[in-house]
């Protein structure tokens, strides 16, 4: 990190508690400047309290948070160059959607008139400038979510913080969003820090993503890296769907671990740290990494039986039964060449696992 | 079947309805005996005769609106000349009234906003404090003020002993005694609703507006006041006009100089001087006042409606 070009946000060793509650635990992470940074992890988990910390409405109980190199804490809200797409939106109710937008250029200093002007284009940005002169009652809520967003952006803030603003919104408008924020933040060239709880839009959207559980940072990297390589069961278990299982390590081999399931089915990973022959630990595979065929494929093919086939659209879930071990799941792409491993229940089967597909997980 | 379900539900709506005007029956008959009858009395008295002991000879006569509006000289007989004497009584409550209602709003603002951010379990426990010396009798209430406020009371003695002032501050018997009694007598008629909008109003309002560089006091007027303005409005109607009509606080701490509409009526049925059927005029001219305040409000309110959509 060189001084000319410091992270957008760092947030060092910092720490939240409301009273003797603590809600976060010693946070650091830093993100950089243009980037789509996502925190992702379940209700509850600290998500909006850092980025209220970020936008100055909770002070940092421990630690320090800077804003391109500068320190923040102490400097009010209505100080920091920072912008808030709020959860529930927030418009001012008894203002035209125009004066809503206008309102932070206004308060930056710019004229009325300006300001008014400046408004009148973000709203054609976001594709509202027919409702200028509405009040947000008077709008659907995808309207009113881009209002907020419209009216975060106007006055050209360093970063951007949005607190899970599609999760009011229906499917299909949601997709559409997630686009057009993707496409607004290249085009604006402004850091968004985004929070959601739901991985799938992270997955989408983010250039990096924090996972965190119970005021914790479970793993920080790109989506790729957070789907593919969870760090540890919580993150393996909340990103995506995963068969976890529980195995016993026999033995490592030119950094291979060889386990066994409790079934005596055997199944070899890339080994890990602090993993030793005769440790019982947890092992994640996907389930569109699992192929069922009806002879063993390879020598790691583990007989099961066929319970159940469950149509999604674009796959194929399906449910079996390891002989004498646990239930695991089976995706399969919904198309031609998938619907040939598709088998009725009760059909013996076998289960084969793509190279590298499964992980191993100490805790 | 289908017809015998559609009669059955018709027949439910039909007891429904009809139980719903005998439940309102109570309250029609509450408000027509205590509210539309007194009004309705009061008005056919201010039209009749006075009789010279109190009470009214029944006989159609405009002399109380007459004497209230005109002076014909001491024997009736000089040309009508416009009378200033009551218009001015009028003008001072108004003006008496206003100015309390300013004081309630300039202190009971705050201190409804300060409630309604308290925690919400301690926010029971102010509103209760508040109300607390209300359960004294408003008479012994404003003798108490009165004591309070003379030259040789506590308030003076308390500015002389810390070297404030010199002599003792003369505040009874003037208009600032009058308008510290009506604000006394009626705050928390300014605190409650003001309160009740203040905590409906949604918080992450005001964080928006410091999101985007406003401050404190901007936040306030810009965003805070428009959200909480039914309540403020409320609050200030609830004051002024109980503070128009009343006469302990002027009697009591206003002095003789210091008359207001509620002293000018309560004489006209105090004892035998008084003249009811004038008594009775002034009332249906200050109740009048009041209606044109309240429908000039109601004007400006449902035109704001529009503006907001
Ligand atoms: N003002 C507060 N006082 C006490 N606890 C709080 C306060 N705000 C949040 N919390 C607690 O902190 C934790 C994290 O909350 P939050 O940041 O809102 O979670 P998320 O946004 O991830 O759902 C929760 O357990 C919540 O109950
Ligand atoms: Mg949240």
């Amino acid at each position: 990190m060189s001084l000319e070009n410091p992270n957008a946000i760092e947030v060092r060793e910092a720490v939240k508690r409301y009273g003797n509650f603590t809600a976060l635990k010693t946070i650091s992470l830093s993100i950089k400047d243009n980037e789509f940074f996502t925190l992702l992890g379940p209700s509850g988990c600290g998500k909006t309290t850092l980025l209220r910390m970020i936008a100055g409405f909770e002070d940092v109980s421990e630690g320090a948070i800077f804003l391109y190199g500068e320190e923040i804490e102490g400097l009010p809200p209505h100080k920091r160059p920072v912008n808030t797409v709020f959860q529930n939106y927030a418009l001012f109710p008894h203002k035209t959607v125009l004066d809503n937008v206008a309102f932070g250029l206004q308060m930056r200093g710019n004229s009325k008139a300006d300001s008014r002007k400046k408004a009148g284009e973000m709203l054609e940005l976001v594709q509202l400038s027919q409702f200028a002169n509405r009040k947000p009652s008077q709008l659907s809520g995808g309207q009113q979510q881009r209002v907020a967003l419209a009216r975060a952006l106007a006055p050209q803030p360093k970063v951007l913080l949005l607190d899970e603003p599609l999760s009011a919104l229906d499917l299909k408008l949601r997709k559409a969003m997630q686009l057009e924020l993707k496409h607004l933040q290249r085009e604006t060239g402004i850091t968004f820090i985004f929070v959601t709880h739901d991985q799938e839009e992270a997955l989408t959207m983010s250039d990096r993503i924090a996972v965190m559980s119970s005021g914790e940072l479970q793993q920080l990297g790109d989506a790729r890296e957070i789907y593919e390589s969870p760090r540890n069961m919580f993150v393996a278990d909340f990103i995506g769907e995963t068969n976890l299982l529980d195995v016993s390590v026999d033995r490592i081999e030119s950094g291979q671990a060889v386990c066994h399931l409790d079934g005596g089915h055997a199944l070899t990973c890339p080994a890990i740290e602090d993993v030793t022959a005769g440790l019982n630990v947890h092992l994640s595979v996907r389930p569109e990494r699992l192929i069922l065929t009806t002879g063993p494929d390879t020598d790691t093919g583990m007989k099961a039986t066929v319970r159940e086939n469950i149509f999604v659209g674009t796959d194929i879930t399906t449910l079996v039964d390891l002989a004498d071990g646990p239930q695991i799941t089976v995706r399969t792409s919904n198309s031609a060449r998938g619907n040939e491993r598709i088998f009725e229940p009760g059909s013996p089967v076998f289960v084969n696992m793509e190279h590298g597909a499964a992980r191993l997980l100490v805790d | 079947m289908a017809g015998g379900a559609t009669s059955g539900g018709n027949a439910v709506t039909d007891t429904y309805k009809e139980a719903r005007n005998w439940l309102l029956l109570p309250a029609w008959v509450t408000l027509s005996f205590l509210v539309l009858a007194p009004v309705l009395l009061m008005l056919v008295y201010s039209f009749l005769t006075k009789e010279f002991r109190g009470g009214v000879i029944w006989e159609f006569s405009l002399a109380a609106y007459d004497q209230f509006f005109f002076d014909r000289g001491l024997f009736g007989d000089d040309p009508a000349q416009i009378e200033w004497t009551y218009i001015a009584i009028f003008w001072r409550s108004i003006w008496q009234a206003g100015a309390a209602t300013l004081l309630s709003l300039a202190i009971g603002f705050p201190t409804a906003y300060f409630i309604a951010t308290r925690p919400e379990k301690q926010r029971v426990i102010w509103v209760f404090l508040i109300t607390i010396p209300y359960w004294v009798n408003l008479l012994i209430r404003t003798v108490s003020m009165r004591f309070l406020l003379r030259d040789e009371g506590p308030l003076n003695s308390f500015f002389m002993a810390t070297g404030l002032v010199d002599g003792p501050v003369h505040m009874i018997n003037t208009n600032f005694a009058v308008q510290v009694g009506l604000f006394y007598s009626y705050l928390p008629f300014m605190v409650l609703p003001i309160y009740a909008a203040v905590e409906r109003y949604n918080f992450t309002l005001s964080e928006a507006a410091a999101d985007l560089y406003a401050n404190k006091w901007i936040t306030l007027r810009h965003i805070v006041l428009p959200a909480v303005k039914p309540g403020v409005i409320a609050g200030c109607i609830l004051v002024f006009v109980p503070s128009l009509g009343s006469f302990l606080a002027p009697d009591l701490l206003g002095g003789a100089k210091n008359f207001m509409i509620g002293s000018l009526i309560e004489e006209q049925f105090k004892g035998n001087a008084g003249n009811w059927p004038f008594g009775a005029a002034a009332s249906m001219i200050l109740l009048t006042m009041v209606l044109i305040i309240l429908v000039i409000y109601a004007r400006a309110q449902a035109r704001s409606d529009k503006e907001a959509g």
